[in-house]
């Protein structure tokens, strides 16, 4: 039997994943990052974009999670994330709607917009989409 | 017939009382199971972040970080409070709010200065009243509070203590600790009691940051205590309606001793009427 690791995906609302995986890929604050098991302890910040759990039955779990923490131990991977959403609960026209709006607001440079804050929205969405088009993709692919 | 008429009407509202208070008590039992659950759904976040905390503050001694420290002088303190948006659910609110004005009394006596943010329209209400000093509020969160909610309303008193304004913060709600029992609690969320860090092997190691140490610390703290206001208002949304639940099962059964009451009193009310009738029909025969 392959060597596996045990993932925790929790928000402060709820927990949304347990279970074991032979490998997890996570959106570390430096890049994506894939943990495997007896991972050196690690910490990290994650921006917005997909957290995917590869289980022994060579299945693939993905999850959206828009920032959080990734803490990594030998045996455990725990994502605290902030909000989390199981891939294909991501509502694509909300998705597209949110980014199109953001990037109206940045087009139109007024003054009274916060950037910062559309910045992140902007971001948010399209990691978002993102993470949708894997998922497709990967299916075509298995497909 | 004086009088019986009266009591069948008041007979009939106290009926229509109970309907309400029973419908009342019914919404609140589901509603309780349901914020239940959700307490318990959010206690793995709120204990693996204390774990980690702990890690690190064990990991990173020389780093201390201003939410870990306890400062040497308390000249001004806050608190968050966080109270139910209705009511009709028993002494829960007004024992909360009589615990926190002991405290500020207390805290006043001794010349600190106390700020206020307030979750929930009956500790607003009541702070705005007495005159105290709100800082920031939120009312009407409805029945799923959501931590993005909360996160502006808690940042102001965290911005508060990074820059000095305040020197402890303090989390005011009801802890539920079963149907028939919830407790007002006052908890000191700044800075973190020590105990934040406990439950730590002595084994000596670390971990590789990314970026590094201290924001990671520093987001991580950030985001335990707004998961501890938000384990707050779940908690007391929790209490309100087991508190509200009894309640309502109290005046439901009120209203149903009253309304045996009355029902005896219209029956006998009935039964004088009948005879005093009688009576005057016997003595008009007699007369004739």
């Amino acid at each position: 039997m392959a060597m596996t690791i045990h993932v925790d995906i929790v928000s402060a609302e709820a927990s949304v994943h347990s279970g074991v995986a032979t490998m997890v890929f996570a959106p570390a604050a430096g890049g994506e990052v894939g943990i495997l098991p007896r991972h050196t302890p690690f910490i990290s910040r994650l921006v917005p974009g997909e957290v995917r759990v590869r289980t022994p039955e060579n299945g693939e779990e993905c999850f959206y999670v828009s920032g959080g923490i990734v803490e990594v131990q030998p045996h455990v991977v725990t994502v605290l994330a902030d909000t989390v959403m199981r891939a294909h609960d991501i509502d694509e026209a909300k998705a597209l709607q949110a980014r199109e709006r953001a990037m109206d607001l940045l087009r139109d440079r007024r003054a009274d917009v916060d950037y910062a804050r559309v910045h992140s929205e902007l971001l948010e969405a399209v990691a978002q989409l993102r993470t949708l088009q894997n998922v497709r993709e990967r299916l075509k692919g298995r497909g | 017939m004086a009088g019986s008429k009266e009591i069948r009407d008041k007979i009939k509202s106290i009926k229509n009382t109970r309907k309400i208070t029973k419908a009342m008590q019914m919404v609140a039992a589901s509603k309780m199971r349901r914020f239940q659950d959700r307490m318990i759904a959010a206690r793995p976040y709120a204990e693996r972040i204390r774990r980690v905390i702990g890690h690190l503050a064990h990991a990173n001694p020389e780093y201390r970080h201003p939410y870990l420290v306890t400062r040497t002088e308390t000249k001004n303190v806050g608190y968050v409070v966080i109270t139910s948006d209705r009511g009709l659910c028993g002494g829960l609110n007004s024992n909360l709010l009589r615990t926190l004005t002991l405290k500020m009394r207390e805290a006043q006596r001794d010349g600190m200065g106390v700020q206020f943010c307030s979750v929930g329209t009956k500790g607003s209400v009541f702070l705005k009243r007495s005159g105290a000093k709100i800082v920031s509020s939120i009312n009407h969160l409805g029945d799923t509070p959501r931590i993005v909610d909360l996160i502006g309303v808690v940042r102001v008193m965290l911005d508060a203590y990074s820059t000095g304004a305040i020197d402890r913060l303090y989390l005011v709600y009801n802890r539920f600790v079963n149907t028939m029992t919830q407790t007002p609690t006052i908890e000191q969320i700044l800075p973190l009691p020590p105990d934040a860090g406990k439950g730590v092997s002595k084994h000596p190691w670390d971990y590789l940051y990314e970026p590094d140490a201290k924001a990671v610390l520093d987001d991580l703290l950030v985001r335990f205590t707004e998961s501890l206001v938000y384990q707050g208002v779940v908690e007391n949304m929790a209490s309100e309606m087991a508190s509200r639940m009894v309640a309502m099962k109290a005046a439901s059964d009120n209203a149903a001793t009253i309304i045996d009451e009355l029902q005896l009193a219209y029956n006998k009310a009935r039964q004088a009427a009948v005879t005093q009738e009688l009576s005057e029909i016997v003595a008009g025969a007699a007369a004739v």
